[in-house]
This record gives structure tokens, C-alpha cells and sequence, in this order.
């Protein structure tokens, strides 16, 4: 029970702290002092308190976008299993819901961004849906490894199987996973070297520039969401790599936060030691991440 | 000697009288044949008189360090265009036809510039009635047309904190097969401000013509008055006063690689580059009290000395802006991530900037020699060279590489001139303006030459003044930079030629 309250408080209340970490951590590597740790949480609640503007060329679609990409997100979120500790919801092929709720929460944004008329979204959406497609190929590749591995179809077996004893016996197999995964978290969360989530530049952006018309609440939605999947694949790709377990709840529970705050540093670095790729490179990143996934898999099922 | 130009050297005058008007053909065939054999326009202006134009043009040899000016009279409402031969004349042509409501003969890019009626009530060259306001920015764009090309249109509002203008992308997917570039937002009419000058409140109007490169507005106006009074500024003032320039193009050298670094999301140079420009500005700040250089200069000298204490404290400061800078900038060399970002994107090819007639690090980054501070030496440069950066690839990896280099060699000019900086007067008597003369001065400002123009009536004072800022040179060197790029890539393009609005605008 107490473990239960653990797990929805940390899920709801966790991620915008990632957020901070990682500009902390960035501060830091530029020399600079950077905004509060929990300056993502103040911007949440300033977003909220603010009236919402709507142009007058959008519909229902545009309004729509930001509720059920929360939506979406959230309910892929209970999905997941943080740590040692088994998703809320969990069924076996719960990994194809899993999957395509994100495409779905992808299909309402980028719905949304067509929906203002801007050439700017547009351009916006253009690009985040061909990255998507070069990042899910590597996600299920993933997943079916880890499939083949758990033999299970449920999310919440398949990341609380990674244990020592795998990684001793089949350590490359889950190199190349963690590999593949990092890339895609990194791609679908548009980080560096992805996209550059602090750029004003909107001919540069993928993500932030679909969200340009969208104010008040409905942005502190959009920004929450996007914490929150950060979060979730977040707690995925530590899972991947964590392989300690202490079997008693409080002190899985430790060493889970610990992982996430390691995680967020982690992003944090990468995007200080490194520029943005051109954007006609991303692809063949893309398809580096697929080819270690793939690569994986062959060594499963050999 | 060259019968149809005047020559004359940097900052000194001609008398009016001498400039017999050319007839057109005459005129319009010097211009192509120097132009052709790598002579330069700095400035093409018409000036009315009457019913009729004055057309001068100032021709800038690419050798011997020589000006050439030379006028023809338009006396009626068309002229023959030269753009189509010689690109470089094109946004000059357009200029005066705004200015003066000459229609420019067969140009192929016929559009306004800045979007202002012209100075002769009822000529205008586009035929716009005169009772509806002119809306900036409002004009026919070139347009692509076809199923798959659609219009990106940025601007005049930005994201960011920088000026107004508007560009237009004509994109194939994430490709640019055009973009135009339409300005005019920051018109203030500088130029018709000036006229009836010098006024006590020019200089500082002419200092904040473009704001970010004060002294090197501020030092041509006052090398065209010192021409006109036949005043030599002590030696002291031409240290103190190429000092200041040099401070100018650190501060905002090191302001531009560290923005590069930002738009490629390179954090640790984009903050340190940031904080680093701080610190040059506060050395121009130490030389007379205002981090942008403001009143430093004042026709004759300059306002504000330089003692030992100061001096021994901006040599410490130098030093320690070297070392910041160096550690700062090689981070970006060192970083595969960024130099895969900047080389091979946006490249302007040598023959395009040679037609373009670019100048400054953009267009020493293609590997033109051209430099105003060695080409046509000015103050301090006749006596202490700074040597000439170039680049070969003209991309933005160029560009920046130029601008480290070129802070390197300021640095060096700065710290040897305050370690000997002459003894004795720092601003010297000014002598009443002479009437019926045309002054040149030519400075080169961290962009590239700024070129001012001034002619005299009888009682000395400026019949007419025409100021080119490096931008207007340079702007469609951007345009040309795209052409073919990813649209992803023009905030970096952009910035790697960080061209002026305001000084463009005027």
C-alpha cells in the first residue's frame, strides 16, 4: 500500500524536478549559477494561474491537442514498472498500448500544430514526425529483445527482469539496448543533439515550435507532459541499466530516485559537452540507434 | 592621371568645382570598366539639385590605396541601370531611385529599399500615389511557384531580442531555393538629420547610427570633418582613438562567436563568450566612461586621456581577455560536434563576394583581401599595421575562424599601442569647415568599411551627407549564403554575418 502511494506520488510529482536537474547541471558546465532547481515547478504553477489565448483560425483540434497528450502520456506512464517495483497496470501485450499511446499523444500535437495554419508549425510537425518514424523501429526493437529475453508481452516483467545475472551472462545484448535506448530518449524528449529544448530560434526547433500557440494552462500541460514522458522513458532506460535489487520496497525506492537524478545529470552533460546536429544529420543517427537495436535482437535470436 | 575619376586618398576632400559633370555614357562606362578590373563601389548617391539629379560615385581601387569620385547630372526622370553587369550596384541603384524618384532602366530587381518617399515631392520611381501611407515591408516578393514549394515568412517580430526585418523563404521541403530580405523598419532618416550640420548634437547622432559599432561611426565623421577643416588630430588621439576601435571589434567579436556557439546549443562558449564581451566593453568603458565607446571622440581628438594607472590597468585586463577568450574559443575547435555544424554550411563562393562587393570578415572569410585598415589606412593603421585575416571556404566555420583570428590581432595592436602610447595633446583646435568640398572618409568598423560622404555649401555647412554601413554591402551576401541551404540552418547563417538593421535602415 505504502509503496503503492510512493509510486503515483513520485510519477505525478517527479518529473519537472529531471528538468532541473538537467539546466542545473548545464549551469554548471557553462560556469553560471542557473535557476533554481525547482524553477520548473514555479513555471508550472505561473502557467496555470494565466488565461488562455486561442486563435481564431484554430478548432476543436487545437484545444484538444494538449488534454490528450496528457492524457496519453499519463496512462502509458502507469504502464511502467520504477525500479523494482511492478507497473500499476500491467497486462501481457500492454507494450503495443505502451507504444502507440505515444503515438498517439504525437499524432494530437502534431494535429494541433497543422491545426494553428503557421508555416512555422507546420515545418514543425513535418520534422517531428519523420524523426518518429526512425525512432520507433528502435523502440520495438528494444522492446521485442526484451520480449524474446523476459518471454513476457507485459512492460512491467520485461524491465524488472534486467538483473546482474543478465547482465554477466548476455552483457552485450544489454549494452546495445541501453545504447539504443539512450539515443531514442534522447531524440523523443528533444534533447541535444536532437533539438535544443532553450533555443528561441524557431526555424531551428522540432518540438517547441508546434507548441508556439498555445498559452496559459494548456502550455503548463504540454510542458508537464513533456517532463513526464522524460520521466517515463527515463524510468525505462534505468531500468535497463540498474541491475541492483534489494527486494525490500523503501530501499529500491532510494536507489530508483538516485538512478533518475543520475540519469538527469547525465542528459545534462551530454548537452553541455556537445552541439546540435544539423538537421539533415539526425536520420542517420536515427538509424544508428535502429542498427544497434537490431543488432541486439540478432544476438537474441540466433 | 585618370582623366574622368578624381582621385583622392582616405579622408581627404575635393573641391566641387573640380568634379566636372561626365557625361552618362562616360560615367556609366568607368563604373563597369573599374568595377571589372576589381575596383569597388563604396558609395553611389544622387543628390538633387532643382528639377535635375547629381549622381557621385565613389570607386575604391584595390591596389594603390587610391579613391577615385566622379558626377554626371540625371536631368530627367530615368538613368540606365549597371546591376545586371555589376551586381554590386543593385541596392545602391534602388537607394536613389527611393531617394530621388529616378526610375533605374532595365535593373532586374527594381524594388524600394527602405520604403520613404522620396526628397522630390511628386517623383516616385514605383508611381505610388501620394496620398496613401507607405507600409513597410509591403511590396510584390519573387515567389516560386509549384505543388511542393511552399513560403516561410519571418519576421519583422522575432523570437528574439534583435531588430525588425523580414524575411521571406521560398522552401522545397527543409531546402531553400530563395530567400529575400525586406528592411526599412528602423528608417530614422539619419541623413536628412545631418544635412544643414555640423550640429552639437551630430556627432552623438551619428554615434548611434548603428549602436553597436559607435567609434566606427564616430571616428569617419570625424576624419570628414577634420578633412573639411584641414585639422590633424594628435598623434596620442589616433592611438587612443584605434584602441577604441580595436575594443569595439573585440567586444563584439567575442559577442558573435560566442551567439555562433549558442544557435549550434555549444553552452560552455556561448556563456563564457557572453561574460568575456562584458569584460572588453568594460575596457572601452575605462577609456571614457561608456561601455559602447560614447563620447570618446570629438572632431580633432579625442575627449578623455589616458594616464599611467589606466593604462597599466586595461594592459592587465587585456591580458586577462586574451587568456579568457583563448580558452573559451578553443573549446569550439576542439569540439567534433561543433565543427561538424559549421563547416560547409552556408558558403558564399569567392566570385559571388567579389560581385557582391562584400566587405569585412564576411568577405575575407571567402579569401578577398580587403581591409580598410591596410587598403586605405586610416589614423593609427598609416603608422601601425594590423595584419589581414582571410579564410578560403566562406562558410560559417570561416567566418568564425576569421573573427577569432581578427580578435587575436587586436589584441596584440591594443596591447602594443597602450604600452606606447605618445606623449603630448590628445585633441587638437579645430579650424572652421571649408565650403564647396567633398570629404571621404573610410573606416573599418567590425563588420567591415564604413564609408562616409559629406559635401560643403559655401558657408561650410553639409549640403548633403551619405553614410554606407557594411550591411548595406553585405545584406545580400546572407540572401546569397542560403540559396540551397536547409532552412534549419539560416539562424546560424545569420549570425555568423550578424549584419546591422539599424545601420542598414538609417
Amino acid at each position: 500500500m505504502v509503496s503503492s502511494v510512493i509510486h503515483v506520488v513520485l510519477l505525478l510529482v517527479m518529473p519537472p524536478l529531471l528538468l532541473g536537474v538537467i539546466n542545473k547541471t548545464k549551469a554548471a558546465f557553462a560556469g553560471r549559477k542557473g535557476a533554481p532547481i525547482l524553477q520548473p515547478y514555479y513555471d508550472l504553477a505561473r502557467l496555470l494561474q494565466k488565461g488562455s489565448v486561442f486563435s481564431t483560425t484554430t478548432t476543436w483540434v487545437f484545444r484538444a491537442g494538449p488534454v490528450v497528450t496528457l492524457a496519453a502520456t499519463l496512462l502509458a506512464a502507469l504502464m511502467v514498472p520504477l525500479g523494482n517495483h511492478p507497473a500499476l497496470i500491467s497486462f501481457p501485450g500492454d507494450m503495443l498500448l505502451f507504444a502507440y499511446l505515444f503515438g498517439l499523444a504525437r499524432f494530437f500535437t502534431t494535429s494541433a500544430a497543422l491545426d494553428t495554419g503557421s508555416s512555422f508549425e507546420g515545418m514543425g510537425a513535418a520534422r517531428e514526425v519523420t524523426y518518429a518514424c526512425l525512432v520507433e523501429p528502435t523502440l520495438f526493437f528494444v522492446l521485442i529483445t526484451l520480449a524474446r529475453m523476459s518471454k513476457s508481452l507485459s512492460l512491467g516483467t520485461m524491465f524488472t527482469y534486467p538483473s546482474l545475472q543478465v547482465w554477466l551472462t548476455s552483457g552485450a545484448v544489454m549494452l546495445l539496448l541501453s545504447n539504443a535506448l539512450f539515443i531514442a530518449l534522447l531524440a523523443e524528449n528533444c534533447r541535444i543533439p536532437f533539438d535544443d529544448p532553450n533555443t528561441h530560434l524557431e526555424l531551428t526547433m522540432i518540438h517547441e515550435v508546434m507548441v508556439l500557440d498555445h498559452s496559459g494552462p494548456a502550455f503548463g500541460m504540454i510542458l508537464y507532459g513533456a517532463a513526464l514522458k522524460l520521466f517515463v522513458l527515463g524510468a525505462l532506460f534505468t531500468n535497463l541499466i540498474l541491475p541492483f535489487k534489494t527486494g525490500n520496497p523503501l530501499p529500491d525506492w532510494g536507489i530508483f530516485i538516485v538512478a533518475m537524478l543520475y540519469l538527469a545529470v547525465l542528459i545534462g552533460v551530454v548537452e553541455s559537452v556537445m552541439a546540435r546536429l544539423r538537421l539533415v544529420r539526425i536520420p542517420q543517427l536515427l538509424v544508428a540507434a535502429t542498427i544497434l537495436s537490431a543488432f541486439a535482437m540478432l544476438l537474441i535470436v540466433r | 592621371m585618370n582623366d574622368t575619376l578624381r582621385l583622392l586618398g582616405n579622408g581627404q576632400t575635393v573641391a566641387l568645382a573640380d568634379l566636372t559633370p561626365l557625361p552618362h555614357d562616360h560615367f556609366l562606362e568607368t563604373i563597369s570598366n573599374h568595377t571589372a578590373h576589381g575596383w569597388r563601389v563604396s558609395s553611389y548617391c544622387g543628390v538633387p539639385d532643382g528639377e535635375a539629379t547629381v549622381l557621385y560615385c565613389l570607386l575604391a581601387s584595390p591596389m594603390d590605396g587610391l579613391l577615385g569620385v566622379m558626377r554626371t547630372v540625371c536631368s530627367g526622370n530615368s538613368f540606365p541601370s549597371l546591376a545586371a553587369h555589376c551586381p554590386q550596384l543593385q541596392l545602391f541603384e534602388r537607394e536613389i531611385a527611393e531617394q530621388c524618384g529616378i526610375v533605374f532602366e532595365g535593373h532586374p530587381w527594381f524594388k524600394p529599399v527602405r520604403f520613404v518617399r522620396s526628397c522630390c515631392p511628386g517623383r516616385d520611381a514605383w508611381g505610388r500615389p501620394a496620398d496613401q501611407p507607405l507600409q513597410v515591408g509591403v511590396m510584390d516578393y519573387y515567389r516560386v511557384e509549384g505543388e511542393e514549394v511552399h513560403e516561410v515568412a519571418v519576421g519583422p517580430v522575432h523570437a528574439g531580442v534583435i531588430e525588425p526585418g523580414h524575411f521571406r523563404f521560398q522552401c522545397y521541403g527543409e531546402q531553400v531555393f530563395h530567400l529575400e530580405i525586406s528592411l526599412g523598419y528602423q528608417h530614422r532618416g539619419i541623413e536628412q538629420l545631418l544635412r544643414g550640420g555640423p550640429f552639437p548634437r551630430t556627432l552623438r547622432q551619428v554615434e548611434a547610427l548603428a549602436g553597436d559599432t559607435s567609434i566606427g561611426h564616430g571616428q569617419a565623421y570625424c576624419m570628414v570633418l577634420e578633412a573639411l577643416s584641414r585639422t590633424r588630430p594628435p598623434a596620442a588621439a589616433e592611438a587612443l582613438r584605434g584602441i577604441a576601435l580595436e575594443l569595439e571589434r573585440l567586444a563584439n567579436h567575442t559577442g558573435d562567436m560566442g551567439a555562433i556557439a549558442g544557435d549550434v546549443g555549444y553552452l560552455p562558449t556561448a556563456s563564457f563568450c557572453g561574460r568575456i564581451r562584458g569584460d572588453f566593453l568594460n575596457m572601452s568603458a575605462l577609456l571614457c566612461g561608456s561601455r559602447f565607446g560614447r563620447g570618446l571622440l570629438t572632431p580633432g581628438g579625442v575627449l578623455f586621456d589616458l594616464d599611467q594607472r589606466l593604462r597599466d590597468d586595461l594592459y592587465q585586463r587585456l591580458e586577462i581577455g586574451r587568456r579568457e577568450l583563448t580558452s573559451a574559443i578553443e573549446l569550439l575547435w576542439g569540439t567534433p560536434s561543433v565543427m561538424s555544424r559549421l563547416e560547409g554550411t552556408g558558403p558564399v563562393a569567392p566570385d559571388a563576394a567579389r560581385e557582391l562587393g562584400l566587405v569585412g570578415p564576411a568577405a575575407r572569410a571567402c579569401g578577398l583581401k580587403r581591409d580598410v585598415r591596410s587598403d586605405y589606412p586610416f589614423g593609427i593603421y598609416r603608422m601601425a599595421q594590423v595584419p589581414i585575416v582571410t579564410a578560403f571556404h566562406g562558410d560559417v566555420c570561416s567566418r568564425t575562424l576569421v573573427r577569432w583570428q581578427e580578435a587575436q590581432k587586436s589584441l596584440d595592436f591594443c596591447q602594443e599601442q597602450v604600452s606606447h602610447l605618445p606623449s603630448g595633446r590628445y585633441v587638437a583646435e579645430m579650424k572652421p569647415l571649408q565650403g564647396g568640398q567633398l570629404a571621404v572618409a573610410l573606416t573599418e568598423g567590425w563588420r567591415g568599411e564604413i564609408c562616409h560622404l559629406a559635401m560643403t555649401d559655401e558657408q561650410g555647412r553639409f549640403g548633403y551627407y551619405k553614410v554606407t554601413d557594411p550591411s548595406f554591402h553585405n545584406w545580400s551576401g546572407l540572401a546569397l549564403a542560403l540559396r540551397g541551404e536547409q532552412i534549419s540552418d539560416f539562424p546560424l547563417c545569420n549570425k555568423s554575418f550578424n549584419l546591422s538593421y539599424c545601420g542598414f535602415d538609417l
